[in-house]
């Protein structure tokens, strides 16, 4: 429960967290941290134009692509609390899930029949399709270093104490930091800020969304980052519990880790606002190359740990 | 009574020919739902018996229901154990809604097709129907090979319903002789199991294999079933005989007989004791690649019911790394794996059995409608067929295996089950499995990204063709059996303990797996996903309600998509199905060869002219098999030089052959 109550907390701020470093980084002054939601606010108030070409898929899927984030956030772990329904194999469903709003998102973009939409949709599906695998093997590995298969467990059993969990925790903190780049239609693989439709990804998919509809769609997208945000600090707090040690009461470690949270979050916000700010987006027929070399990666840190498990290598 | 019931049946299907010809749906309906009556009556007892009563009472397998006569082929038992029960059950609903589709599907051949054909093809569905439960309760060698001769023999006869196509013809006759290298392989097993031990049955599987600890012979039987079963490199047939079958026989076809190479593979593992890790493993590997080839070439495909016959084969390929798991787990003495990948593979048999068939009879639908099956010429058919959309949808996603629906509860165990024995202390099985979670996840995704591929550009969007009459939404008999299917999809997604209760006791008694792997333990996961499913429903519905709510008070306007500053978009500018598919082709390359015609430009062309670009879907497997059939024609053509016609070279072969023998009996060869 805390995991899902922190996260939307996190959520207030992080967008508008991305857009201030951005517009540092780019020299100007920026808008308020909050103006990402005065922005929705206006667009829930204003009227909608829909298509004429469209049918019920269309008015479906954003209320869909929302209703899967804030269930998955139901999941988000937290050390020492209880997540408000945490099973093993939580996270086949946290994955599912986001798959189910993708899958009627692309469906939602191509029942407009623009071109261009079918576009981006074509992308994210096959993006999408090729992250899959780098989720599951991260998942793969934290599994098989702590013997445990749901969330909250595998955080707390993971943590960064010995050299191979410290090990283990870069490699996935890595792979997540990229996992929700790509989930999130951002920098390397698709630049948001682009002015051309032919270059981009998630923004091409919504080119028709206005309204109510395009404010379902725009806080889902900022509560999607925030999911992966609470994934990464939950990485982190075990081991700050462990700094503190175990001598401080309750309340203490629990202060601490909402703390850490929090942190985290805001930290990931300003690393994806420089990351965004200096680093180019990769060209669209490099993108499954990059993609793919995350599993890769994934999978060659799962050798490792499997072998250092088995004691073969100490 | 109940031995008359079933001469009572097959006496009473030859009826289907001669009641006149308005009554003859009736009474086939009449008779099949007989069958399906007094067959799953001991089915469901079966299973029942399975879940032990009271806590504490331990799981141990039923009695088997049994029915024996005497017949011209001597003494018949047809033996009901949970097993059978299971696929007859499976069967048994699947095949009705089939037949209830199937009245309004075929009112469409109503003109050209004359009442004796539509009485051979009742008959040959009953027989079908027949055959297949005589398969799933027949252990006896020789009775066991008729009924599954007489299974693909009345399915050849139904593919051939369009038989004046030509195309249909030809993968007709391929298919009848598919099936008979895959009977030739049972035969050879069945008969090496009686030149062991003296009876040709199922029964005498555990005792060949306590004899001789190899398991070469579960390979071969292997090989037979996963010939009907689709397993890759034999699959060949399948892609073929789905699309030219009508769609209620592809969606039985799909949906339940390949199946039945599915449960001839577990019949046969079940008596296998040892060597079970690395048989497991092999089974695994199989599957794995059937799996991602199978949705890898399903992406491919133009014609929308091929696409659905490359799915099948991709859902094989699931249902075979849940039993691979399955063994694994018995042969590592982890009964949890065994528990996990046996219910999963089980479970998937039912749901893909209802998605399946589902998909085939919307597809059947549109093509009635259509009267096409490319789906490049298709789109926009959502405001045309609503309903009909709405039913692909949801199979859509259950097939792709998106929660809340039935696919994501089989996935789900067999996932839960790879991740399960990543601990199992060898370098081998962990990595075994983690390759299993990556196979399984990226058929996952690329189930998503195809089936976007055949929802989105069939149904979405603007038509990309006018056709010459009008497009209609199908009849309230054809949609009717749909409603049924799409109602089990959700029953499954929603209450998944519902099925898993039973089915995970079953599993336990029929495998013979300590209580240690309590079903009581899954109990707690299940229950969190219906309560997801649930909560998920209300959110959804809850937005709708505020976003209905605010478009009371600010009604939306209407208006073209918007075309980023041009004003007419038509629409032949849209996706098609081959530019969704043209990324992936490009990364599939090497494994798909994929054959492109394209002319390309030329230096001189300043002004170019038409251009031409096509892209053909390609299997390897099929390009393999033919030069395979063309060396094997080749080879035989230099035989037939033997058949002179001349009657005096035939008594010189005679002669010839009479003086080999005596040659041989004095050398002491024979």
């Amino acid at each position: 429960m805390t995991g899902t109550l922190l996260c939307i907390l996190s959520a207030v701020f992080f967008p508008g967290i991305i857009l201030r470093v951005k517009s540092i980084a780019s020299g100007r002054k920026g808008p308020g941290i909050l103006q990402p939601w005065w922005n929705i606010l206006l667009l829930c108030r204003k009227t909608g134009v829909i298509s004429t070409t469209t049918s019920f898929i269309y008015r479906l899927a954003p209320a869909v692509y929302l209703a899967t984030v804030i269930i998955a956030m139901l999941l988000m772990p937290f050390p020492g609390c209880r997540s408000l329904i945490g099973f093993e194999g939580d996270f086949i469903l946290f994955a599912y899930l986001l798959a189910l709003g993708r899958f009627l998102f692309i469906l939602a973009a191509l029942d407009t029949g623009s071109s261009f939409e079918g576009m981006g949709a074509n992308r994210e599906a096959l993006y999408s399709m090729l992250t899959e695998p780098a989720f599951f093997i991260l998942f793969g590995i934290l599994a098989l270093f702590s013997g445990q298969l749901s969330m909250q467990e595998i955080f707390t059993g993971s943590g960064l104490s010995s050299g191979v969990a410290a090990f283990t925790g870069i490699v996935a903190i890595y792979l997540l930091v990229q996992i929700a780049m790509i989930e999130n239609s951002r920098m390397p693989v698709d630049d948001p800020k682009t002015h051309l439709e032919l270059t981009m990804v998630h923004e091409v998919m919504i080119l028709d969304y206005s309204g109510f509809d395009l404010a379902l769609i725009q806080t889902a997208t900022n509560l999607k980052f925030v999911l992966f945000g609470g994934l990464i600090a939950n990485f982190i707090m075990p081991a700050a519990s462990a700094l503190i040690g175990p001598e401080a009461g309750t309340g203490m470690l629990f202060a601490a880790n909402v703390m850490v949270f929090l942190l985290v979050q805001v930290v990931f916000a300003s690393a994806a606002g420089i990351m965004e700010s200096f680093r180019a987006r990769k060209k669209m027929a490099k993108n499954p190359q990059f993609i793919v070399t995350l599993s890769t990666i994934a999978l060659l840190a799962f050798i490792f740990i499997l072998l250092f498990t088995l004691n073969l290598i100490r | 009574m109940a031995q008359y019931y079933i001469p009572a049946a097959v006496l009473l299907s030859f009826l289907i020919l001669v009641v006149p010809s308005k009554a003859r749906y009736g009474y086939t309906l009449l008779l099949n739902l007989f069958i399906a009556a007094f067959t799953s009556v001991p089915s469901v007892a079966q299973i029942a018996a399975c879940i032990p009563g009271a806590a504490g009472i331990a799981v141990r397998l039923p009695d088997p229901f049994i029915l024996s006569f005497s017949g011209i082929l001597g003494e018949l038992h047809f033996t009901i154990d949970p097993l059978s029960a299971f696929f007859i059950l499976v069967t048994n609903f699947t095949v009705l809604t089939g037949l209830l589709y199937s009245r309004g599907y075929l009112a469409h051949y109503r003109d050209t097709k004359n009442p004796a054909q539509f009485a051979l093809h009742y008959f040959s569905y009953t027989w079908l129907y027949l055959s297949m439960l005589a398969v799933l309760s027949l252990r006896e060698g020789t009775a066991f090979l008729i009924a599954w001769e007489l299974m693909a023999v009345s399915s050849f006869m139904l593919i051939l319903f369009e038989a004046e196509k030509r195309a249909t013809l030809k993968t007709a006759v391929n298919y009848l002789v598919q099936m008979h290298v895959g009977f030739l392989l049972i035969l050879l097993a069945l008969v090496i199991t009686e030149a062991a031990t003296g009876s040709m049955s199922f029964d005498a599987l555990p005792a060949y294999f306590a004899a001789h600890r190899h398991t070469g012979l579960f390979f071969l039987f292997f090989a037979g079933f996963a010939i009907k079963a689709g397993f890759i490199p034999f699959h060949t047939w399948l892609p073929e005989a789905h699309p030219a079958a009508p769609s209620h026989v592809s969606g039985v076809m799909s949906g339940v007989m390949i199946k039945m190479g599915i449960y001839g593979i577990i019949r046969v593992l079940l008596a296998v004791k040892f060597d079970l890790f690395l048989t497991g493993w092999c089974i695994l590997v199989f599957s794995a690649i059937s799996g991602l080839l199978g949705v890898m070439l399903a992406i491919t495909q133009h014609d929308l019911k091929k696409l659905l016959a490359y799915h099948s084969i991709e859902n094989i390929g699931i249902i075979g790394m849940g039993i691979g798991l399955g063994a694994i787990g018995l042969g590592s003495d982890n009964p949890l794996l065994a528990l996990l990948g046996f219910s999963g593979a089980l479970l998937h048999v039912l749901n893909h059995s209802l998605f399946k068939s589902l998909l085939f009879y919307t597809a059947g639908s549109v093509y009635q409608a259509c009267g096409t099956r490319d789906i490049d010429s298709l789109g926009g058919l959502i405001r045309k067929m609503p309903r009909t959309a709405g039913l692909f949808l949801t199979g859509a996603a259950a097939i792709s295996g998106l929660p809340p629906l039935n696919g994501f509860i089989s996935e789900f165990l067999i996932f839960l089950g790879f991740f399960k024995g990543l601990n199992g202390g060898s370098v081998y099985q962990s990595l075994t499995m983690l390759l299993a979670i990556v196979s399984l996840a990226l058929i996952g995704g690329l189930a998503v990204f195809c089936f976007t591929k055949a929802f989105g550009v069939v149904f979405l969007g603007n038509p990309r063709r006018d056709f010459d009459h009008p497009v209609t939404e199908a009849g309230t008999s054809m949609l009717f059996p749909q409603y049924l299917v799409a109602g089990m999809i959700f029953l499954i997604g929603f209450m998944p303990l519902l099925f898993l209760h039973p089915l995970l006791n079953m599993v336990s008694a029929v495998f013979g797996l300590p209580e240690v792997p309590s079903v009581a333990a899954f109990t707690g996961i299940f229950k969190n996903i219906s309560i997801f499913g649930i909560i998920l429903v209300l959110l959804v519905a809850v937005i709708l309600e505020v976003r209905r709510r605010l478009s009371v008070s600010r009604s939306p306007g209407y208006g073209p998509t918007w075309g980023c500053g041009s004003a007419d978009l038509n629409a032949k500018q849209q996706y098609t199905g081959t530019s969704w598919a043209a990324g992936f082709i490009e990364l599939g390359q090497p494994v798909l060869q994929n054959k492109k015609e394209f002319g390309g430009f030329s230096e001189e062309e300043i002004f170019p002219g038409r251009k031409y670009f096509s892209i053909h879907p390609n299997d390897i497997f099929t390009t393999l098999l033919g030069r395979l059939n063309s060396g094997a024609m080749a080879l035989l053509k230099y035989l037939a030089r033997l058949q002179t016609g001349n009657i005096r070279h035939y008594i010189l072969y005679a002669f010839v052959f009479i003086i080999l023998i005596l040659a041989l009996l004095y050398l002491k060869v024979l």
